[in-house]
């Protein structure tokens, strides 16, 4: 099928990925927000995951094109 | 007891892309979708690592997740059988034994391999029980998600159901089987993202795995079994009544490691169909084999965090409880509800919601993709309008009905959500039927595939028998303290299990062995109607043997099925 499914996966984890880091960034200094997750920023933290996730998928899908 | 969540905009924005995503795909494949071959088979066109995922993806749905969370809880690191003996064996025969000759004969299903291997009557007969379990397995799916979101979202029960509805028929209807498959593989990253949070939160917080293991020695001893028996999956099975399974080694073995993963793994459509639309055979045999990897660790992901669970329970100061539910006992399918509220906070709780939503869609999207490959194939081009004769069709017109029978199999599912919701425990419920339909079948196409002599009569007989054995030990036999007939025992019961799941082991068992013992004596008190010539492709003796096919080593299958095992045994020895 036409579409390369890295390209959609890649591009829809790094928008996940902003957001959540953007958000970790804001929270940041929230500490009663984070008491849930022991105290530690995981909207940071799955953030940069998802960013560097999506990133990986998106480099795949360019490296097929050329 | 309060279960409710109060998301946040960032979390509803996360939901919010992903359905944008999700219908995305399914509108992006829509102009592919030129004849019926594209819409119910992906064109088998896909690489191996997507139809890979896919392959796991369906059976990482509603009842999968919920259901093997609480199953954490309820026995421990035993419920990692269901994935590693339970699972992984069936796949490595699949892609080695059975695959080529699957994807080889160019059946487009496995009913329709049924008829080219055995005849009409045995594709007939096993594609209208496949249907209506598809059709029943998705209304549970769809029932689970909406009294998921009814307790937890505060979504109308009604009104998420057919919302849930409408979503998976637009992606399917708009691109067919591609787009089923796409979004499984999207859907499993989502799922592994969004639950790995909670494995490393649950464990931080009791100290890791020692210290979970310091916190469950009480309560499991409380409950009468060895300290231990919660975090080992082998050392307690040398007595059915030393582990919660309530089943020994050999039941384990036999039950789950052969007959009831065998018949899932190998002869279920909708897992099979998976592999059949990779893009070569190859790509077919590898399929299941890039499946098992991440199959085996998903357990970390969705099986720990129950055991957390119990320990959890037992802490008064973390402040975690399950509901209850009718009979003041804790509801183990809330586990997984209840340790994301316990450890999400605003934003990731958006990502675990949508990993939630999403293993739901995958369930209900994999039946209703295979339901309609087997109502067009099997019954519509087979008994309503053939391809010949004088009510012939061209291509067009079974692509129409293919998409019809999307339509057909979702409001098929809606009326079968409400008549799962008058059952208890749906995952149970499910087992029943998988046991009675997926055992008998595995031991018909398995003779089909390594016995030349096996005939069509006798595939037959041995389905309709070995499904008939299963029901009748249904009916005769119950779990104890069994208190509704949906559970066994309707025809009077003459024999108790200790747990219920040793009942449907048992069911699975004596399906198969029915079913193979009738299918060998008719075959040989019947007439072959099938000439060799017409046999070659379809079974292992008359099939010119294959060289391991050219490619790179890391592309053999042979190669991978013994990492696979290989990563297989590593796993048991640790957690022995």
């Amino acid at each position: 099928m036409g579409l390369d499914i890295k390209l959609p996966i890649g591009i829809m984890f790094s928008l996940f990925g902003i957001i959540l880091t953007v958000y970790g960034f804001i929270t940041y200094n929230d500490a009663f927000m984070y008491t849930k997750s022991l105290g530690i920023n995981v909207n940071l933290w799955i953030g940069i995951v998802m960013l560097v996730f999506g990133g990986i998928m998106l480099f795949f899908s360019n490296i097929k094109k050329k | 007891m309060n279960y409710f969540f109060d998301l946040n905009f960032v979390d509803w924005l996360l939901l919010l892309i992903y359905f944008v995503f999700v219908l995305g795909i399914g509108w992006t494949l829509k102009r592919y979708m030129k004849d019926a071959n594209a819409f119910l088979e992906a064109g088998r066109s896909l690489p191996a690592w997507v139809t890979g995922l896919a392959f796991i993806s369906t059976n990482l749905g509603a009842l999968e997740v919920m259901g093997m969370t609480g199953s954490g809880a309820k026995y421990g690191m035993l419920t990692t059988h269901f994935y590693w003996i339970g699972a992984i064996p069936a796949m490595i025969f699949l892609a080695l034994f059975m695959m080529p000759f699957y994807y080889g004969s160019k059946a487009r299903s496995v009913p329709e391999f049924l008829k080219m291997r055995f005849d009409e009557k045995t594709r007939g007969l096993n594609a209208i029980l496949f249907a209506v379990m598809t059709i029943l397995a998705s209304g549970i799916s769809m029932y689970a998600l909406a009294i998921l979101t009814e307790s937890v979202l505060g979504w109308n029960f009604h009104v998420s159901l057919v919302a849930s509805a409408v979503i998976v028929l637009a992606y399917t209807y708009m691109g067919g089987l591609s787009s089923a498959i796409y979004n499984e593989v999207l859907q499993f990253f989502i799922i592994v993202i969004g639950l790995l949070p909670l494995v490393i939160l649950s464990l931080t917080d009791l100290g890791g795995w020692s210290g979970l293991e310091e916190q469950l020695a009480p309560i499991v001893t409380e409950k009468g079994y060895a300290a231990d028996t919660w975090t080992t999956t082998w050392k307690y099975t040398a007595d059915a009544k030393s582990n919660p399974l309530g089943v020994e080694w050999y039941g384990i073995g036999v039950g789950l490691g052969f007959v009831l993963s065998f018949g899932y793994w190998c002869t279920n459509f909708l897992i099979v169909q998976r592999a059949m639309a990779a893009e070569s055979k190859l790509a077919a045999r590898n399929t299941p084999l890039i499946g098992a990897i991440p199959k085996m660790f998903i357990p970390f992901l969705i099986i720990i965090p129950g055991i957390a669970a119990l320990a959890l329970m037992n802490m008064p100061e973390k402040g975690f409880a399950l509901p209850l539910n009718a009979a003041n006992q804790p509801n183990y399918d809330y586990t997984i509800i209840m340790l994301l509220k316990q450890y999400y906070p605003a934003g990731l709780l958006g990502l675990g919601i949508t990993a939630l939503l999403a293993s739901f869609m995958s369930g209900m999207a994999g039946n209703v993709s295979a339901f309609n490959t087997v109502w067009t194939y099997d019954i519509y081009q087979s008994y309503i309008r053939p391809v010949s004769g004088d009510k012939k069709a061209d291509d067009k017109h079974y692509l129409k009905v293919g998409k019809m029978a999307t339509i057909f199999g979702v409001i098929a599912s809606i009326a079968a959500a409400y008549i799962a919701g008058l059952f208890g425990n749906i995952m149970d419920f499910l087992q029943t039927i998988f046991s009675m339909i997926n055992a008998p079948l595995f031991a018909v196409i398995f003779l089909g595939m390594f016995w030349k002599r096996s005939t069509g009569h006798a595939a037959f007989t041995g389905l309709l028998l070995g499904f008939l054995f299963a029901l009748l030990h249904h009916g005769l036999t119950a779990p104890e303290g069994a208190t509704t007939l949906v559970k066994g025992g309707w025809l009077g019961v003459v024999h108790t299990y200790p747990v219920e799941m040793a009942q449907s082991f048992w069911t699975a068992i004596i399906a198969c062995f029915v079913s193979a013992f009738t299918t060998i004596v008719i075959s040989y008190s019947t007439k072959q109607l099938k000439s060799e010539k017409e046999l070659v492709g379809l079974v292992y003796s008359l099939t010119p043997r294959e060289t391991e096919e050219d490619t790179t080593w890391y592309n053999k299958p042979t190669n991978l099925a013994m990492l696979v095992g290989l990563i297989l045994v590593m796993l048991s020895v640790i957690f022995w």
